[in-house]
C-alpha cells in the first residue's frame, strides 16, 4: 500500500476527464431531492415557532386534522424518547436526545424556526392551510442570541439544568456553557516572560449558512410491515438510515436509504430534519410523503457554523520566532450543544512549531438553529483570529508576513496541541509557491492592500465500501456509498481505470443505496477521494487477482505463474511467451465459462490521511468613501497531494475561496430584538454573485500522501480556512485600520475609517 | 383555507378599470410580478381578484410626443434599455430601472410596480422623482395627473384610491445641455436593495451654470425625497466641487433614516452625499456632452 | 379550487395544462407537467436556479404565474439539447468542470444561452454581470465564465 505508484506510469490519474454523471445534471434529468414523486404521494409542511424561546404549553391540532384534505399530523409525541448520552468521538459528540428535540420540539422551542408539527395532506397548499389551524400555547421566556451574552451570569437558559461539561470540580450552577475544554504544549505563561513582542487582539464573527442552492428535501414511503424507504438529498444516506432509524425506533435494515443527486451541502446535509418526519407521516397515513423546504425555513431552522467571540495571544522574538501563543475561543452552538470549537482550538495553531501555546474553548448554546458542519468546521473561525493576529506580529517586527510563515511552519515531527506531532509534508512547500507567485511582489494602487493567510484541517478517512461489478463487455461497475457532490464519480472512475489498466470510459461509478453496498461514512471532512478511492482500489486490485486467475483457467497453467501488465494478463516466470497477453476485455468475456461472476467489494476503515494546508495571498481596493471593499486578485495555493482531476481540484479551490470572501465581507445572520432572523433570504444574506469577485487563481502544489497508493490528500476544505484574515489583512493594508469583526461589511469598514 | 384569487387579463383601460372597481375583495394590479408574487407567495397579501395589465397597449408602450417621452407604467425594464432614444434621452432613469434585481427581474420589473409597490428603496422611483415625470392616472372618476414624488406615501403605501390605475408617466421635454444619473450603494455589486440611493437630473446653459437641477434621494426615509436645497446648491453654480460639497451636505441634512438589515442611519447620512455627488458629476459630465 | 386551462408551448410543444391560479409557472413545470429539470433555489427570484425563457426574454419561473403564460412560448433545460446532441453550451460546461453540484446549472444554462443570443462576443465583465442573478455556491464561478466565454468562441467561429 506504502509504494506511491510514480507519476510517469499514469494514464488516467491527472488528467480532467468529463465527469460521468454530467450530461444528466446539463439537461434537467437528474433526480434531486426535490425530484421525485411516487404516485398517491401527500406533502408535508412543518409548523414552526415563531418564538425564540418558549415553553411548549399546548398544541391542539384538531381543527387542522379536519381540514378536508389533510391525511395526518405529527408532533414529538409521536417519537419516542432518547437517552441522554454523548455518542461517538468529543470532536463529532452526538446526543440523540438532542437531536430528537432539534427535529420536534418537546418541551420548549429554542429558536425562531424549531419545528413543531408537521402537516401530510393531499396538495401542499392545503398542507400550508392547515398549518394555520394548528393552535399551540406558548410561555415565551426571555432569549438570548449573542455568546457573550449567554455565557453572562444572569443570561436566560436554554436547558435549566445544563452543567458545563470538562470543568473539575463540576460548577454547581447550570450556564449555557455546554463544554469547556484546553489543549497545552509546554509552559506558555513563562514562554510569554521571554517573547521580545507580544500581540494580543480580540476578534468576533458571524454565523454564517452554508448556503448550498438546493433546500433540503425528501421524499418517504412506509410499509405496514414497518420497512420504509427514503429519497433524500444528502452527503451520506447511511448517515439518514442511522438517524432516522434511531429516533423513530426502527430497525436500521428495515430503512433503505437512496442518495439523491444533492445540490451543494458544504457540511451542512449530515443530519436529519425531514427525513424522520417524513417516515413517521407516511407509516401514519400510508402513502408516501414528500417534503421539502423553502429558502426561509433553510436559514431559520438548518444549521450555520458557528458565530464566536475570540482572544489571541502571541509572543515572539524579533527575528521571527514565534516562543508562545495562547487562544481563547468561545463558540456558540446555537440551540443544542456541539459547537465546532475542539477544531478551532486544535487548527489554529496547527499551521506553526510553536513549542509553548495553549487554546481553550467554550461550546456555548443560545437562541439559534443548531450549529452543523461547514467547510472545515471551526478551522476558519480560528484561522481567521490567529491569521489575523500573525499579521500584525509581522508588522510588529517588520517581517513579510510569508516569511514570518515560513519560519515557523510545522514540519514532520512537529509537535501538536493534542499530544500528535506532524506526519507529513507539504505546507513549506506551499507557502513557497505562492511565495513564487509573480503578482506577490506587484505594485498595488490607491487604496489597495494585500494580505496573506494560511490555513490548516484535518482531512478525514473512515469507513468506505465498494463492489466493482465487470461486464461481459469488459466495462465496470462500481458501486459506492458516497453521495458525489462536486465530482466524486470521477475521481473514483479515473482511479478504477488507472487501477485495472482500462479506459475511464469503461468504468461506470454509481452511488448504491444503504441496502445494496457496505457502510459508507457521509461525503464530508474531504475523505471521500482518499478514503472510497482506497477501497475502490482494494477493489480494483482483487478484481485483477480474479482475472489472473481466469486468464490462468483459460491456458491451463498455474496461477503463480500470471502478472497483470497494462491492463492484459500475461504469462510469466516459467510461461513466460507461452501465450498471447489476454485483455481485461477477453477475460472478462469468458466469465461464465471460467466460474461465472467477476466481482470483489472491499471496505475499510481507512487511516494515514494527511493534513489538508491552503496559503493565500489577495489584493483588495477600499473604497475610502463607502467603506466597499473589492477584490481586486486572488491566489490560493494548496497541497493537493495528488491532483486526481486537476480541474476539480481547482474547483474546489476557487470555490472554497468564494465561500471565504462571503464570509468576510458580507455573510451575516441579523436578528431583531424579538429573537427572529431578519434575512432568511438570499436577498439579504449576502453570498457572493458573479460580478463581485475576479478570477480566483489557483495553485495546485503536488506533495504527495505516501499512505495512499495514488498520493491522495483531501482537498475540499482547507481552502476555506484563510480568506477572511487574508481579506481582514488586506484591508488593514489598504486602510491602516484592523477589522476584528467579521463580516467586514461597508458600514463597518467606513466606521473604522472614520474612527 | 385561502379563498379563491380570480385572474383575469383585460385587453383594454376601461375593461381593467370596471375590473378593479366592480370587485368587492381584495384586489391587485399584476404587473412584472416581482414584488407581488414574492407577497403573496409569503401570505402577506391574499389578493381575491389579481388583474394583468400587460396585454393592455397604453400601458406596455413607450412613445414620444413634442420631445417629451411618455412610458407606459407596465413598461419592463429591459424595454426601456431597449428603447435607443428613450435610453439615450433617460440615462439616469434608464439605469435606475437596470438596477432593479437580476436580468431575469429586469425582464420583468415595470416603472409603474416599483413605484406602486412603494418601498422606499425603489431605484426607479428617486430617478424619476429626479427626472419630473407627471403621473396619468385612470379611475372609475376618469383620468387625472399627479406629479411622482406624490404617489408613494410611506412604505408599501401610496395614494392611488380604489380603482385607480397609474397609465404612464409623461417626462418633459429633454432641454439642449441637460441629462440625469442614478447612483446607488449596495453591498455587492448586484441583487441587492439600494442602502441608499441618489437621482439628479441638471441643466446648463451655454456657458455650463447650471440652470435647473433635481435632487432626489432614496432609502434614507419612509419615502423617495426631493431634496430642494440640494438642487438649490448646484442651481447658479458650474457645479464645482464647492457646489458639489454644499449639494452633499444639503442632501445629508434631509436624510431621515432607520437602522436596518442593509444599512445604520449614520451610513446612510454619510454615503447618501457621496452617491449625490457621484451622480452629479455623471449628470454633469453627460450635460456637458449634449446639445 | 377550481383551476384554470391554459394553452401554451412548452420546448417547442403544444401543451395544455389546468392550474391554479395562485400557481407559479415553476409549480406548474415542476409538480403538474414533471419537468423537474428547472429548480427551485429561493421562491423569490434571488439565485436564479428556476431560470426559463418566456417568449425569448429569461425570467424567474418562480415569478411568473403559470396563467401568465397562456399564449406564450417557454423554453427550460429539457429543451436545450436537440436529439442526442447536446448544445455548445451544455458541452462546453463539462468540459470546464463548471459544474460541482449541478443544482444552479439548468438555470446557468438558460441564462447564458439567452446572453449569447444577445451577444455573441461577450467580455468577461458583461458575463458576469448578465449571471449575477444565478447564484453558484460550489464553484466561485470561474469555470463556468470560462466556459461560457469558450462556448461564444465556438459559435462564433461556426458562424464564420
Amino acid at each position: 500500500m506504502n509504494d506511491i505508484i510514480s507519476e510517469k506510469k499514469l494514464k488516467v490519474i491527472g488528467t480532467s476527464p468529463d465527469r460521468p454523471d454530467g450530461v444528466p445534471k446539463l439537461t434537467g434529468t437528474a433526480q434531486y431531492g426535490a425530484d421525485h414523486s411516487l404516485p398517491g404521494m401527500l406533502w408535508a409542511k412543518v409548523l414552526r415557532s415563531p418564538h425564540a424561546h418558549a415553553r411548549l404549553l399546548k398544541i391542539d391540532y384538531t381543527k387542522a386534522l379536519a381540514l378536508p384534505g389533510v391525511k395526518g399530523i405529527i408532533t414529538s409525541a409521536d417519537l419516542p424518547e432518547q437517552k441522554f448520552d454523548y455518542l461517538g468521538p468529543e470532536r463529532v459528540a452526538q446526543n440523540f436526545w438532542h437531536m430528537t428535540r432539534n427535529i420536534l420540539a418537546r418541551e420548549k422551542v429554542l429558536y425562531e424556526g424549531h419545528a413543531i408539527a408537521a402537516v401530510a395532506a393531499t396538495t401542499s397548499a392545503i398542507a400550508d392551510a392547515a398549518l394555520k389551524l394548528i393552535v399551540v400555547d406558548y410561555e415565551i421566556l426571555p432569549h438570548v442570541i449573542d455568546v457573550e451574552e449567554a455565557m453572562a451570569d444572569n443570561a436566560p437558559l436554554l436547558f435549566e439544568d445544563m452543567i458545563t461539561r470538562g470543568v473539575t470540580p463540576p460548577p454547581t450552577k447550570a450556564s449555557n456553557i455546554s463544554k469547556r475544554i484546553q489543549f497545552q504544549l509546554g509552559d506558555p505563561d513563562s514562554a510569554f516572560k521571554t517573547a521580545e513582542e507580544i500581540v494580543e487582539m480580540h476578534f468576533k464573527t458571524a454565523p454564517v449558512h452554508q448556503g448550498y442552492i438546493e433546500p433540503h428535501a425528501c421524499l418517504a414511503r412506509a410499509d405496514q410491515d414497518g420497512q420504509a424507504e427514503v429519497w433524500s438529498s444528502s452527503q451520506g444516506h447511511f448517515v439518514i438510515r442511522t438517524m432516522t432509524a434511531k429516533l423513530l425506533g426502527m430497525k436500521t435494515g428495515d430503512l433503505r436509504c437512496h442518495a439523491s443527486e444533492i445540490g451543494g451541502a458544504f457540511g451542512g446535509k449530515t443530519v436529519v430534519y425531514l427525513e424522520p418526519l417524513a417516515v413517521a407521516l407516511s407509516r401514519k397515513t400510508g402513502h408516501p410523503v414528500k417534503i421539502t423546504m423553502t429558502r426561509e425555513e433553510v436559514f431559520k431552522a438548518s444549521g450555520p457554523t458557528s458565530g464566536a467571540s475570540m482572544t489571541i495571544k502571541i509572543g515572539v522574538m524579533r527575528d521571527g520566532t514565534l516562543v508562545a501563543a495562547e487562544g481563547i475561543f468561545k463558540y456558540q452552538a446555537g440551540a443544542f450543544p456541539g459547537s465546532p470549537v475542539m477544531n478551532g482550538c486544535m487548527c489554529g495553531f496547527a499551521p506553526y512549531d510553536i513549542a509553548n501555546a495553549r487554546t481553550i474553548g467554550y461550546d456555548v448554546v443560545c437562541n439559534r438553529p443548531k450549529a452543523v458542519a461547514y467547510r472545515a468546521p471551526g478551522s476558519p473561525i480560528s484561522a481567521f483570529a490567529v491569521e489575523s493576529t500573525m499579521d500584525m506580529v509581522a508588522k510588529r517586527i517588520g517581517m513579510d508576513p510569508i516569511q514570518l510563515r515560513l519560519k515557523n511552519i510545522a514540519k514532520i515531527g512537529t509537535p501538536l496541541l493534542w499530544g500528535a506531532k506532524h506526519g507529513h509534508a507539504g505546507f513549506a512547500e506551499t507557502l513557497q509557491a505562492l511565495q513564487k507567485h509573480p503578482h506577490y511582489q506587484s505594485p498595488l494602487g490607491k487604496n489597495q492592500g494585500r494580505g496573506v493567510a494560511v490555513g490548516y484541517w484535518f482531512n478525514g478517512g473512515g469507513e468506505s465500501s465498494c463492489t466493482v461489478n465487470v461486464n461481459e463487455d469488459g466495462t465496470v461497475v462500481v458501486a459506492t456509498g458516497s453521495p458525489d457532490i462536486g465530482g466524486s464519480r470521477a475521481s473514483t472512475a479515473q482511479m478504477a481505470a488507472e487501477t485495472l489498466g482500462i479506459a475511464y470510459e469503461g468504468v461506470r461509478p454509481i452511488i448504491a443505496d444503504t441496502n445494496s453496498v457496505g457502510y459508507t461514512q457521509a461525503t464530508g471532512g474531504s475523505r471521500v477521494t482518499f478514503a472510497t478511492g482506497m477501497t475502490v482500489i482494494n477493489a480494483c486490485k482483487k478484481i485483477i487477482a480474479e482475472m489472473c486467475l481466469r486468464a490462468a483457467k483459460i491456458w491451463k497453467i498455474e496461477s503463480e505463474n500470471v502478472i497483470w501488465e497494462d491492463g492484459s494478463a500475461r504469462p510469466a516466470g516459467k510461461r513466460a511467451g507461452e501465450f498471447p497477453p489476454l485483455t481485461f476485455k477477453e477475460i472478462a468475456a469468458k466469465r461464465t465459462a471460467t466460474g461465472g461472476p467477476i466481482v470483489a467489494s472491499d471496505s475499510v476503515n481507512a487511516e494515514g490521511q494527511a493534513p489538508g494546508f491552503s496559503a493565500q495571498f489577495c489584493d483588495v481596493e477600499v473604497d475610502p468613501e463607502t467603506g466597499a471593499v473589492k477584490i481586486v486578485r486572488y491566489v490560493a495555493a494548496q497541497d493537493v497531494g495528488r491532483a486526481i482531476h486537476p480541474k476539480y481540484c481547482e474547483g474546489q479551490i476557487t470555490g472554497g475561496v468564494v465561500q471565504g470572501i462571503g464570509w468576510a465581507l458580507n455573510e451575516e445572520y441579523i436578528y431583531n430584538s424579538a429573537g427572529r432572523l431578519e434575512n432568511a433570504g438570499f436577498l439579504d444574506y449576502r453570498m457572493p454573485v458573479a460580478s463581485d469577485i475576479p478570477m480566483i487563481e489557483a495553485i495546485l502544489v503536488e506533495v504527495p500522501n505516501p499512505n495512499h497508493p495514488y498520493g491522495v490528500k483531501g482537498v475540499a476544505e482547507a481552502n476555506i480556512v484563510p480568506p477572511m484574515a487574508a481579506i481582514a489583512n488586506a484591508v488593514h493594508g489598504a486602510t491602516g485600520r484592523r477589522l476584528t469583526d467579521l463580516p467586514m461589511s461597508p458600514p463597518k469598514v467606513l466606521a473604522a475609517l472614520d474612527a | 383555507m385561502m379563498s379563491e384569487m380570480r385572474f383575469e387579463s383585460p385587453q383594454t383601460l376601461e375593461a381593467a378599470v370596471a375590473l378593479l372597481s366592480g370587485h368587492n375583495g381584495i384586489t391587485k394590479i399584476l404587473a412584472g410580478g416581482t414584488d407581488l408574487l414574492i407577497q403573496m407567495r409569503g401570505g402577506r397579501v391574499e389578493p381575491t381578484l389579481l388583474v394583468d395589465v400587460k396585454s393592455i397597449p397604453e400601458l406596455t408602450s413607450i412613445s414620444q410626443n413634442n420631445g417629451a417621452f411618455r412610458l407606459g407604467a407596465a413598461v419592463n425594464a429591459m424595454q426601456m434599455s431597449e428603447h435607443e432614444a428613450f435610453a439615450q434621452s433617460w440615462p439616469g432613469l434608464t439605469e435606475a430601472a437596470m438596477l432593479i434585481g437580476s436580468y431575469q427581474i429586469k425582464s420583468r420589473a415595470t416603472v409603474g410596480g416599483n413605484l406602486c409597490n412603494a418601498s422606499p428603496a425603489a431605484d426607479s422611483v428617486p430617478a424619476l422623482i429626479a427626472a419630473g415625470a407627471i403621473a396619468t392616472i385612470m379611475g372609475p372618476q376618469g383620468i387625472r395627473e399627479q406629479k411622482v414624488e406624490d404617489i408613494a406615501t410611506g412604505p408599501g403605501k401610496n395614494s392611488l384610491a380604489k380603482g385607480e390605475i397609474v397609465l404612464y408617466f409623461t417626462l418633459p421635454p429633454r432641454a439642449p445641455h441637460s441629462a440625469d444619473a442614478y447612483l446607488r450603494f449596495i453591498p455587492r455589486t448586484e441583487m441587492d436593495i439600494a442602502v441608499v440611493g441618489a437621482g439628479i437630473n441638471l441643466t446648463l446653459n451655454d456657458k455650463g451654470i447650471c440652470i435647473e437641477a433635481r435632487v432626489c434621494i432614496g432609502a434614507v426615509a419612509e419615502k423617495a425625497l426631493l431634496v430642494k436645497e440640494a438642487a438649490a446648491a448646484l442651481i447658479g453654480s458650474t457645479c464645482d466641487e464647492s457646489a458639489l460639497e454644499k449639494m452633499g451636505a444639503a442632501v445629508s441634512a434631509a436624510c431621515r433614516p432607520i437602522d436596518d438589515k442593509r444599512g445604520t442611519k449614520a451610513y446612510r447620512i454619510k454615503v447618501s452625499s457621496v452617491m449625490a455627488r457621484r451622480a452629479a458629476t455623471i449628470a454633469l459630465n453627460r450635460a456637458r456632452r449634449t446639445h | 379550487m377550481s383551476k384554470q386551462h391554459v394553452t401554451t408551448q412548452i420546448n417547442g410543444n403544444s401543451v395544455e395544462f389546468l392550474c391554479e391560479t395562485r400557481q407559479t409557472l415553476l409549480e406548474v413545470l415542476r409538480d403538474e407537467l414533471h419537468l423537474t429539470g428547472t429548480k427551485e433555489g429561493c421562491g423569490t427570484g434571488d439565485c436564479g436556479a428556476c431560470t426559463v425563457t418566456v417568449d425569448s426574454k429569461m425570467v424567474c419561473s418562480c415569478l411568473f404565474l403559470g396563467v401568465e403564460a397562456e399564449g406564450k412560448s417557454i423554453q427550460t433545460i429539457e429543451g436545450m439539447a436537440q436529439g442526442d446532441k447536446l448544445h455548445v453550451l451544455q458541452r462546453k460546461f463539462t468540459e470546464h468542470a463548471a459544474l460541482q453540484c449541478g443544482i444552479c446549472t439548468p438555470g446557468m444554462l438558460i441564462a447564458a444561452q439567452t446572453l449569447l443570443e444577445r451577444n455573441p462576443d461577450p467580455t468577461e465583465e458583461q458575463t458576469r454581470y448578465w449571471l449575477s442573478g444565478n447564484l453558484c455556491r460550489c464553484t466561485g464561478y470561474n469555470q463556468i465564465i470560462h466556459a461560457v466565454l469558450d462556448a461564444a468562441k465556438e459559435l462564433r467561429g461556426a458562424k464564420s
